[in-house]
């Protein structure tokens, strides 16, 4: 890079072209990547503005702007099925949101374990609990799928949150774990010798000094449970009980040929909760993936 | 709280030598009790289920009468009578094939584009990774559906400049590629673990190598790649067992049904089907354990060919 200061009475000119080349590269790379960013976002915003297009005029448009800004499809959309859109968000809402609670209080309460306490047996359990992580969900579906049915809670929500409050997602055991590792160890024995329990010192000091990690894993949680479409497709039968995903499911194969605006338009309300997520937390988003690996 | 007080406790009023059982309470009784949630959870969901699983794939079991034991009776059928079944493997292998290495190729173009210190990075991150955060719910799978139809955007957009395009999802010979290009659309998450792997290469190697006189060329495939090995071993296996559990797009586009003329009858949806539409739970579960043993001899192959091919820091 600076070996060309050493290279004689026309190094000037060297200099000149090498940042004249540097400039096309520069302007080269934004053009692809400006071409590259509207190619990925089309079909999104299209989707979009589908969704406040005149009905008559999504078969025909190809542009971003309609012609004209309506909400029809929004009322069509949310009214389209017997049971309104509100109750397939509500039922989101809580099944999310207790997923996160209960992921985040099982999960973290396993990892100190592992992390902090000693007992006997410890490396041989956090073996098998990374050995699950590999196992895919199919092999486990069918008996627990039959032991929720004995149990009566196919068409509840329990099938869906329970295994939250059971820690069975490993892969934020681990990933709470790795933090927790980092944690002064100091700061516990201090407090132990004050006269603290296990349990209030991952109360007290583990999870305020955790908030990073706990604020991942629950946008995480949110994201892949709102998402979630197997598992209420499989435990959901009832359309009082029915998740956002299902709703559009129903909606695309009933009447999705007559109603796409009403379509697109449930499709894009959809999708506001995890875009004001990514908004919002778009850092720590990027920060779990790129640390730990997550998925999306 | 009370967990520790009470293994600290004397035990009032009993012999100085406690029982065993009591000595590894007092021991391990904090770790175990909060254990507990996930010690049920890993038995009553994990592990227990999993060896039910594997006992049912012996055996015939509809969910009404009890499952009757049929030996190796699943597994002989799948390979030797079920057409299905190996169009299913057909569909995933080709899907795994394809996307993956064509998602990966285009997070690490990217990345590299984004890694020479231009302007603007956090802003093309943002938009490069938003499908792959917003790609895998069913509004996007919903979305594609229009978008590849007969009368679609794609097809619309093809017309301005004279093309008549087939009904992609509809036809056979394109089906699985607007599956297959709906997962490369989401390269943005590998493409953010590419940029954190590229920021972990020292600058001085490259300083060093252009003084040698090395292109850009060279410097890519001799430094960058070599280097970058780790990475792209860890995207390759994370994307891949990915890959061969992709369920929701499929099952959406095609209606849940696998179709056209099954081109896109991914291996979970045959599953699915078998499981909760015909409620063949015994050849279901066997399905699952073929599903377990393709990824897991998969990840065997991987981490046993990273030897000769991925570069570890010594």
């Amino acid at each position: 890079m600076t070996s060309d200061a050493l290279t004689g009475p026309d190094h000037h000119a060297i200099q000149a072209r090498k940042l004249a080349r540097r400039r096309v590269l520069s302007i080269v790379s934004h053009v692809v990547l400006i071409a590259a960013s509207i190619g990925m976002l089309y079909p999104l915003l299209w989707m979009l503005s589908a969704a406040f297009r005149p009905e008559n005029e999504i078969f025909s448009a190809t542009s971003l702007l309609p012609s004209s800004v309506s909400l029809d499809a929004f009322l069509r959309g949310w009214k389209g099925l017997q049971v309104s859109f509100a109750t397939f968000f509500a039922n989101s809402f809580v099944i999310s949101i207790l997923s996160v609670i209960g992921n985040l209080g099982a999960c973290s309460i396993t990892a100190y374990a592992f992390a902090r306490l000693q007992f006997a047996g410890r490396r041989f359990w956090f073996a098998l609990m990374l050995g699950t992580l590999m196992l895919p969900y199919q092999v486990t579906l069918i008996p627990q799928y039959v032991m929720f049915l004995h149990l009566g809670w196919v068409n509840t929500f329990l099938p869906l949150v329970v295994p939250k409050f059971l820690a069975a997602d490993s892969f934020f055991i681990f990933l709470m774990v790795q933090f927790f590792r980092g944690i002064p160890r100091e700061l516990d024995e201090a407090a132990l010798i004050d006269g603290c329990s296990r349990f209030q010192i991952y109360w007290r000091i583990m999870l305020p000094l955790s908030v990073p990690v706990l604020v991942t894993a629950g946008i995480f949680t949110f994201i892949f449970t709102w998402d979630d479409f197997f598992a209420p497709l499989i435990y959901l039968n009832d359309m009082q009980q029915y998740t956002v995903t299902l709703g559009l499911r129903t909606f695309v194969d009933s009447s999705a040929e007559s109603d796409w605006g009403g379509l697109f338009a449930m499709s894009s309300l959809s999708l506001v909760p995890i875009f004001l997520i990514f908004l919002f937390f778009q850092r720590l988003l990027i920060e779990g993936i790129a640390t730990s690996g997550m998925k999306r | 709280m009370t967990v520790r007080s009470l293994a600290t406790a004397p035990p009032l009023g009993r012999a100085a030598t406690p029982s065993p059982w009591r000595r590894f309470w007092r021991r391990n009784g904090a770790g175990y009790a909060m254990l507990s949630p996930w010690l049920i959870g890993f038995f009553g969901l994990t592990i227990g289920p999993a060896l039910i699983s594997l006992y049912l794939s012996f055996t015939n079991f509809d969910l009404l009468q009890a499952p009757n034991w049929i030996g190796g009776a699943n597994y002989v059928r799948m390979f030797t009578a079920d057409a299905k079944f190996l169009q299913s493997l057909r569909v995933t292998f080709f899907f795994v094939l394809f996307s993956v290495p064509l998602k990966l190729i285009f997070a690490l173009a990217i990345a590299l584009l984004l890694n020479r210190g231009i302007k603007g990075l956090p802003l093309y991150r943002a938009v490069f990774y938003l499908p792959s955060l917003l790609g895998a719910s069913v509004a996007v799978a919903v979305l594609w559906r229009e978008l590849f139809a007969g009368d679609g955007l794609v097809n619309r957009l093809l017309a301005l400049v004279g093309i008549v395009g087939p009904s992609w999802i509809s036809n056979p010979r394109y089906s699985l590629w607007t599956l297959i290009l709906l997962s490369v659309w989401q390269f943005g998450s590998p493409m953010i673990i590419f940029l954190a792997g590229l920021r972990q290469i020292p600058r001085d190697v490259y300083e060093a190598a252009a003084i040698d006189g090395a292109g850009r060329t060279r410097l890519f495939w001799s430094i960058t790649l070599p280097l970058l090995t780790p990475v792209v071993f860890f995207n390759a296996v994370i994307q891949t067992i990915d890959a061969f559990k992709s369920f929701t797009p499929a099952f959406i586009i095609s209606g849940g049904t696998g179709n056209p003329i099954n081109s896109t009858l991914f291996y979970t949806l045959y599953l699915y089907q078998e499981a909760f539409g015909f409620f063949r739970m015994g050849y279901a579960s066997a399905l699952a354990w073929i599903l377990l043993i393709i990824i897991a001899v998969f990840t065997g192959i991987s981490f046993l060919s990273s030897r000769y091919w991925v570069h570890y820091d010594e």
